[in-house]
């Protein structure tokens, strides 16, 4: 894909922890790209590294955290070479990030209005009397009712559903070209859910954003992407668009997540459970890090780790089922659920 | 199914939270947690509660165990009244009653072994002669899935589901009739969330057990019940058995939370009850039917009138929902009112 299409190409990201039980291999070489004014969606296990990577995205990585190595391609720049200053303005300008815990990042001691207001005069230059009816205006573009009171309101005057839609009002304050979603729905109910990303995909449109949207949640998934980077263990193990990724997904982790989900739409027999854990981020498998809870695993598989591959229509897979050098039986089906028992 | 055994039976349960205020600490007002509910669990069903965050799931839990001493109502348990019993043949009782919460991190002491944690159960209610334990611990280990050497580990080396596994071999070892399941999947990852899914389901066989599912997943819901309650602002607005549920929903609260959720299918076509604004306080909630406040459908008489659960023709057995128009919303004489455009632009009612 030309990169000019492209608004966002993250090539071999490593981030590690350094920690007092060693190093922490956090991004562990993570590639994707993400087309201007579409929705990418990360998805992958608790710990896989979705957050890391946004954060490592934003230069907001706390001690011990540090970028390794890779390239993180803006507009066709490499943001990882830029100063401090340069990642200000591309924070404040460029790329806007909603956090995990809405009810953490707000600040408790500042009004709702003041917290906009801060974003939206660093960034904009606007006067307190400007700032503060664009902050009421935003308030609105997020559908709070009576934003000209609930301006000068409290965090804990808001309900859960309000506080999160204060915090995508402060992340769109500065009209970004990228918003980065970190589980913007899980805290909330629902049918809460259901308005804001309603909203986020209004937004979307009508300003011509493209979103990252970090989700455990397949469901969320599937309504609001357009593309899936799939991950597990620090690493992207399945890229593709998202028909594909849920019509045709290919590796066996996917395959797995898919068939363990039981969902409220169809009656299912019983579920398919990916057997054993995650592996210890001190502890890494030496080839593939799926191996140890892969029905399909090789000695290949075990001794040595795939690359991430991609297909004429750019799905990319980290899978040796999917190359030359696959050494199980030539015939292997990931979707066949009777070898994955025999086996598992 | 015949010849039902009621096990557990909620009659006009009711759980009100003192709230102080004013100069003297004086109870000012109070959170209707759980307002007047009722529901049989039979011998060998899950039941599940669904609802959103405060409808009162965990509240009616804890009610149940006296946990949290219940304001009203009768719990009865093969027909005896919990709430009559002191608290010493309650804590005797406790070994029918078990429970297992959300958090595996939080309920188990992280400064005991597993052995440890899971004997102390067996302690307090004296189930297992002391010589018999170690051998049932390594027992209970393997039922859930854990190996027999791991009885000696502590806590922090389990993974999180491990670490539910450990709270459900507690649960076990006291051998309970029933479990009362308090979002005991809900924190961990889907793949490791299946395994103890199915695990629940194999002892359920085993050992005859009875759940009290509670959750807000309604994908685990429908995966893991026979019968299912729906929670508003601690009233019953629906039950019955999970086919009628999920197929035949009939209150306006059900049909739009199932509609909220998304389905891992892209070409799924979504066909949305939008609703505004948020869950009112359960302190001073809606008068008349509690969902008005947010429902499509809701009339004048809404406002006033408190609708009682009932069924009606087109509902097939057991299946009940406590809403004044079930009969014209189903044939459509009764539209509702389209707030969607409201929703998402901001012109959502006060909360
Ligand atoms: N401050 C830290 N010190 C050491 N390790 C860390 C630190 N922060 C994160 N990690 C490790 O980095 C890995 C990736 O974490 P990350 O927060 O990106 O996971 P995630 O995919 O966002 O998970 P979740 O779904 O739980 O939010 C984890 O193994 C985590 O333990
Ligand atoms: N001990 C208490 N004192 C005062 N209020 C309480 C207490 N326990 C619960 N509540 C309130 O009662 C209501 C019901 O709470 P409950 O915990 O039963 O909700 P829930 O349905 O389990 O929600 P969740 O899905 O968030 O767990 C809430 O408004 C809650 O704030
Ligand atoms: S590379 Fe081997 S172990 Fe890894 S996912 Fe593919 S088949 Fe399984
Ligand atoms: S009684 Fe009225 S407000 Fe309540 S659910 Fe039925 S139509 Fe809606
Ligand atoms: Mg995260
Ligand atoms: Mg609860």
């Amino acid at each position: 894909m030309n990169s000019s299409e492209n608004i966002l190409e993250i090539r071999e990201l490593r981030t590690s922890f350094f920690t007092d039980e060693g190093e922490v291999k956090a991004v562990d070489g993570v590639s994707f790209e993400l087309p201007r004014g579409k929705t990418i969606g990360i998805v992958g296990e608790s710990g896989s590294g979705k957050s890391i990577t946004a954060l490592s995205i934003l230069n907001l990585l706390a001690k011990p955290g540090e970028i390794k190595g890779g390239e993180i391609r803006f507009k066709g720049e490499n943001i990882l070479t830029y100063s401090e200053k340069q990642m200000r303005e591309i924070r404040g300008n460029d790329i806007s990030m909603i956090f995990q815990e809405p009810m953490t990042s707000l600040n408790p001691v500042y009004t709702v209005g003041q917290q906009i207001m801060e974003s939206i005069r660093i960034h904009q230059g606007l006067n307190k009397r400007e700032a503060k009816l664009k902050a009421i205006e935003m308030l609105k573009l997020v559908g709070i009712p009576s934003p000209e009171k609930r301006v000068d309101q409290y965090p804990f005057e808001l309900s859960g559903g309000m506080r999160q839609r204060v915090m995508i009002a402060i992340a769109l304050s500065c009209n970004p070209d990228m918003l980065i979603a970190d589980e913007p729905t899980t805290a909330l109910d629902v049918t809460i859910q259901a308005q804001i990303l309603d909203l986020i995909r209004e937004l979307q449109n009508k300003l011509n954003m493209s979103v990252m949207m970090i989700t455990h949640d397949l469901g969320v998934v599937a309504e609001t992407c357009d593309y899936v980077a799939v991950m597990y263990a620090g690493q992207v193990v399945e890229f593709s668009d998202v028909r594909t990724l849920f019509k045709n997904p290919r590796h066996p982790y996917t395959v797995g997540l898919l068939n363990s989900l039981p969902r409220h739409d169809i009656e299912q027999e019983k579920l398919k459970p990916i057997n054993g854990t995650v592996p210890s981020p001190h502890n890494m498998p030496k080839g593939c890090r799926f191996a140890p809870r892969c029905p399909f695993a090789t000695e290949l598989c075990r001794e040595s780790l795939p690359e991430l591959v991609a297909d004429e229509n750019n799905n990319q897979i980290r899978c040796w089922i999917y190359s030359d050098e696959w050494d199980g039986d030539p015939e292997v089906n990931v979707h066949d659920s009777e070898e994955r028992t025999a086996k598992g | 199914m015949t010849a039902k055994k009621e096990l557990l039976k909620v009659e006009g349960l009711k759980q009100y939270f003192p709230i102080k205020g004013g100069f003297f600490g004086r109870t000012v007002n109070h959170v209707k947690a759980v307002d007047d509910i009722s529901f049989t669990v039979y011998e060998g069903e899950t039941v599940s509660i669904v609802g959103e965050s405060g409808c009162g799931k965990s509240t009616t839990g804890r009610a149940i165990l006296r946990l949290d001493e219940p304001t009203e109502g009768v719990v009865s348990f093969e027909g005896k009244d919990l709430t009559e019993l002191s608290r010493k043949e309650m804590r005797a009782m406790r070994k029918d009653l078990q429970i297992i919460f959300q958090d595996p991190y939080a309920s188990i002491n992280p400064r005991q072994i597993v052995s440890a944690v899971i004997e102390e159960a067996m302690d307090i209610q004296n189930a297992v002669p002391k010589k018999d334990r170690r051998k049932r611990i390594e027992d209970l280990l393997q039922t859930v899935g854990l190996q027999k050497f791991q009885a000696d580990r502590y806590p922090h080396e389990f993974s999180g589901g491990q670490r539910q596994r450990i709270g459900i071999a507690r649960a076990l070892s006291v051998d309970p009739k029933l479990i009362i399941c308090d979002e005991a999947v809900s924190a961990l990852d889907v793949s490791i969330q299946a395994q103890v899914l199915n695990l629940l389901e194999e002892l359920q066989e085993e050992f005859g057990l009875t759940y009290l599912f509670i959750s807000h997943d309604l994908g685990v819901v429908r995966h893991i019940s026979d019968r299912i309650i729906v929670m508003y602002l601690g009233k019953i607005v629906e039950i019955g058995d999970k086919h009628s549920l999920f197929d035949n929903p009939k209150h306006p609260y059900t049909k739009a939370l199932l509609s909220a959720i998304p389905v891992p299918d892209p070409d799924h076509k979504k066909d949305r009850i939008t609703l505004r604004g948020d869950v009112p306080s359960p302190i001073n909630p809606p008068e008349g039917c509690r969902f008005h406040t947010r429902c499509p459908f809701a009339t004048d008489k809404c406002k006033t009138d408190v609708p009682e659960l009932r069924t009606v023709d087109i509902m097939k057995d057991g299946h009940q929902a406590a809403c004044h128009y079930i009969e014209e919303i189903e044939s459509g004489e009764h539209k509702a009112k389209d707030y969607s455009a409201e929703a998402i632009v901001g012109k959502g009612q006060e909360v």
